[in-house]
């Protein structure tokens, strides 16, 4: 079983601990995990902001460099979500049917987190332990793009010592959305000031979430309002045990 | 001017409205966020009729199986369309209906007017349409010296004051029972029976105030204008599906009745019906079955209205069709689900979109029928974060999210090459698309790092006002994950390009 990470350039670049806290996770479970390091980015942003030719060629990146890998693992269920549901439509939109196969194809063979571990290693308890409060939001895009259910808090309950606090209206938008919160920064503020209310009311220590992207997003306002609140990505919690605890320290 | 020759800016957004043309939507929607009163109305509102509509649903042992069918029966409609017209014409006309063509607003307000004006009337009573809406009916009515009537409750209260609907189901779901009677109070008397002079903000009081006006322009007009919620094309039969029983006045009372609907709204067969009469109720009341639903087909001899008139508007619609893509908007059965559970919808209220159709559906609609010109209409596809809630509450699958994804790339397109914007996400795409680039940028983020951390957390960054307003910038990290699994394939001593598992190494 080849099986690569797909960190996201996001994850790679701003939120690195997602996709390092994945490969250990992995290999903890006994996967051998590559990175084929001509990855960059899915294209996402480009294609939400209309930029379908750029976002396409951004694409591209994924599958030349996921060849031959029989599994493609990512730490987002947005950028997951895009290659899954959106490339290959809009390449054969844009006249490119040759390449909407080859992105088809990739779909076929990527995985967000949480199904990888629950469907393709049928694993719910990964042996992880966290002895801490944590609420979970199903980020958008996990939830109705992908369809990832129950599988999240299926993992999350069965760590050591978790103990999870229901998050009210957890699957509605963090108001984060690529683009959208700089575009519409008023309506955003105002999405993602109402979720980070719903997030401290639960009293839990750390918000988890399965995108790096909405954790930045509702982070950046629990931090300006010092709500002693740490983010955390799911990759990370899972990641974590009693020989090597995740630490968490102050937001 | 668009292909079809219709003149763009022909989707009025409703009597009083205060929208412009040059505001985009982030503006109007900053006004509307900062109402508090409002903010409270909506989301007391959107939330109740959610839940409602979410317990319907559920409780549905069949609701995928409907939503698909729903789904099919118009996308097999719409791939046929002027064979279902045709035939739909030919069975109106058999059943003593007469049946005009209107290309757009103008020809429809044009050819109502004359109706009316024919009957010698100078007040028509009406019952709740978009699409009468859509064309501006009421104030083309108006201009000619005829008084147009809403009959629906909270149509009336929107009329009474000089207010603009914000909601396709619930046009005065921005207003509370105390604003509502104050409107009551202020202006029931100059449109004909007043209000109680000791009216309370009693439901029950409102309901019975607002009943005993509008029973007066029940039993007095002489004619009625309608929409249509369906067309049912093999008896040339229209439905109005109905909660208040206003509709079934107004239908039934006076002696010329003229329907306005547009072209999207036939359907085949009466069997088709049945998907629709269950969706419909469950997603737009949240009740299993609507109080009043209405049929009717041509002239009957002494019972109901003997001058009947069915005008059946373009008014963009074929503009919509000819895009393959986007066709799947004509779906749209204005349930309003999509406007309950939009984040957006829920904060900003429906006058920010500056159209009679707001929500995730007024943003894909608006500007196809409208044409894509105005910086309100360019901004309407990108009012949305892409949460995708609208489309799962869709009755008819519609892809919401995907066709705002498809309007923003038809914006992109026609973009001039020196649009800001534009250059700025090639330069992204520069960095982004090659791996050498990226990881030098991202030695560079490590340093930027260096110099920002010395002052704590990054809360204010002067290029990014938008974001750090609210938001803190997230701390940067030390290195990135290329940079750690480079150090890391160093120290094992594998290969630091591919990792320990290369494609052809063998596993
Ligand atoms: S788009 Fe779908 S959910 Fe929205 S009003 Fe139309 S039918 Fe209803």
């Amino acid at each position: 079983m080849r099986v690569a990470i797909f960190p996201t350039c996001l994850g790679d670049a701003m939120f690195p601990r997602a996709p390092i806290a994945t490969v250990r996770l992995l290999e903890r479970l006994g996967v051998e995990v590559a990175f084929p390091s001509a990855q960059t980015c899915c294209g996402q942003m480009h294609l939400n902001t209309g930029y379908a030719d750029d976002g396409l060629d951004l694409a591209a990146t994924l599958v030349d460099a996921f060849a031959g890998y029989d599994h493609v693992v990512g730490p987002s269920g947005s950028c997951v979500g895009s290659v899954r549901h959106q490339s290959a439509d809009i390449a054969r939109r844009r006249g490119r049917a040759a390449f909407a196969d080859d992105l088809d194809d990739l779909a076929g063979r990527t995985h967000e987190l949480s199904e990888f571990l629950v469907d393709v290693l049928d694993v719910v308890d990964v042996g992880a332990f966290f002895p801490h409060r944590v609420t979970y939001h199903a980020t958008c895009h996990s939830v109705r793009m992908l369809g990832v259910g129950d599988r999240p808090t299926r993992l999350l309950d069965a760590v050591r010592g978790l103990r999870r606090e229901p998050l009210a209206a957890s699957d509605e938008c963090c108001g984060f959305g690529g683009t959208f919160a700089l575009k519409n920064a008023d309506v955003s503020s105002a999405m993602g000031s109402d979720k980070a209310r719903h997030v401290v009311n639960t009293g839990a220590e750390v918000l988890v979430a399965g995108d790096a992207s909405c954790l930045l997003h509702v982070g950046g306002i629990l931090s300006r309002q010092q709500a002693g609140i740490r983010i955390m990505h799911l990759a990370e919690v899972l990641a974590s045990t009693e020989d090597e605890p995740a630490l968490v320290a102050t937001p | 001017m668009t292909a079809s020759g219709r003149h763009p800016g022909t989707i009025g957004a409703g009597e009083g409205a205060l929208h412009h043309p040059d505001v985009d939507f982030p503006h109007a929607a900053a006004t509307a966020l900062a109402d508090s009163q409002l903010r409270a109305n909506l989301g007391h509102a959107t939330a109740t009729i959610r839940d409602k509509r979410a317990a319907v649903v559920a409780e549905h042992p069949h609701w995928h199986g409907l939503r698909a069918a729903g789904a099919g029966i118009k996308d097999d409609v719409l791939a046929r369309l002027d064979v279902h017209l045709e035939e739909l014409e030919r069975q109106l006309q058999a059943g003593g209906a007469t049946v005009h063509w209107a290309a757009d607003a103008t020809e429809a307000n044009t050819i109502i007017t004359e109706l009316v004006r024919a009957t010698g009337a100078t007040e028509v009573v009406k019952v709740k349409s978009m699409t009468t809406q859509e064309v501006g009916l009421n104030e083309a009515l108006a201009a000619a010296g005829i008084a147009a009537w809403e009959t629906d409750l909270a149509e009336l209260i929107v009329q009474l004051g000089d207010d603009a609907p914000s909601h396709i189901l619930v046009p005065a779901i921005h207003r509370n029972r105390a604003e509502v009677r104050q409107v009551f109070l202020d202006h029931m008397a100059s449109a004909g029976i007043a209000a109680p002079a000791d009216l309370s903000d009693d439901p029950a009081e409102l309901a019975a105030a607002a009943r005993t006006h509008l029973r007066d322009k029940f039993l007095s007009a002489k004619v009625a204008v309608s929409g249509a919620n369906f067309a049912v094309a093999e008896t040339g039969t229209l439905a109005v599906v109905e909660s208040e029983g206003n509709g079934r006045m107004c239908l039934t009372l006076p002696d010329t009745l003229i329907s306005l609907v547009g072209i999207e709204k036939v359907v085949p067969t009466w069997r088709d019906l049945e998907v629709f009469l269950q969706t419909l109720p469950r997603s737009s009341t949240g009740e299993r079955m609507n109080p009043y639903t209405s049929f009717w087909n041509g002239v009957h001899p002494g019972d109901g209205p003997q001058d009947v008139h069915v005008v059946l508007l373009d008014n963009g619609r074929t503009d919509v069709l000819a895009d393959t893509v986007a066709r799947q908007t004509l779906r749209c059965i204005r349930c309003s689900a999509c406007l309950n559970v939009c984040p957006v919808y829920e904060r900003t209220g429906g006058h920010a979109y500056g159209s009679v159709y707001p929500g995730p559906i007024g943003a894909v609609l608006t500007p196809q029928l409208r044409g894509i010109d105005t910086p309100l209409d360019k901004s309407l596809p990108f009012a949305s974060s892409l949460c995708g809630a609208c489309e799962e509450a869709c009755p008819v699958a519609i892809e919401i999210p995907d066709l705002l994804v498809h309007l923003r790339t038809k914006i992109a397109d026609e973009a001039p090459r020196y649009d800001l914007q534009k250059a700025a996400f090639k330069a992204m795409k520069a960095v982004l698309g090659d791996p050498d680039r990226l990881a030098r940028a991202e030695r560079g983020t490590a340093v930027a790092r260096r110099v920002l951390s010395r002052s704590g957390r990054v809360a204010g960054l002067p290029v990014l006002p938008s974001w750090t307003t609210t938001r803190d910038v997230p701390d940067l990290p030390e290195r990135s994950f290329r940079a750690w699994w480079a150090a890391r394939a160093d120290v094992d001593g594998v290969d630091g390009d591919a990792g320990p598992c290369a494609p052809g190494e063998g596993s």
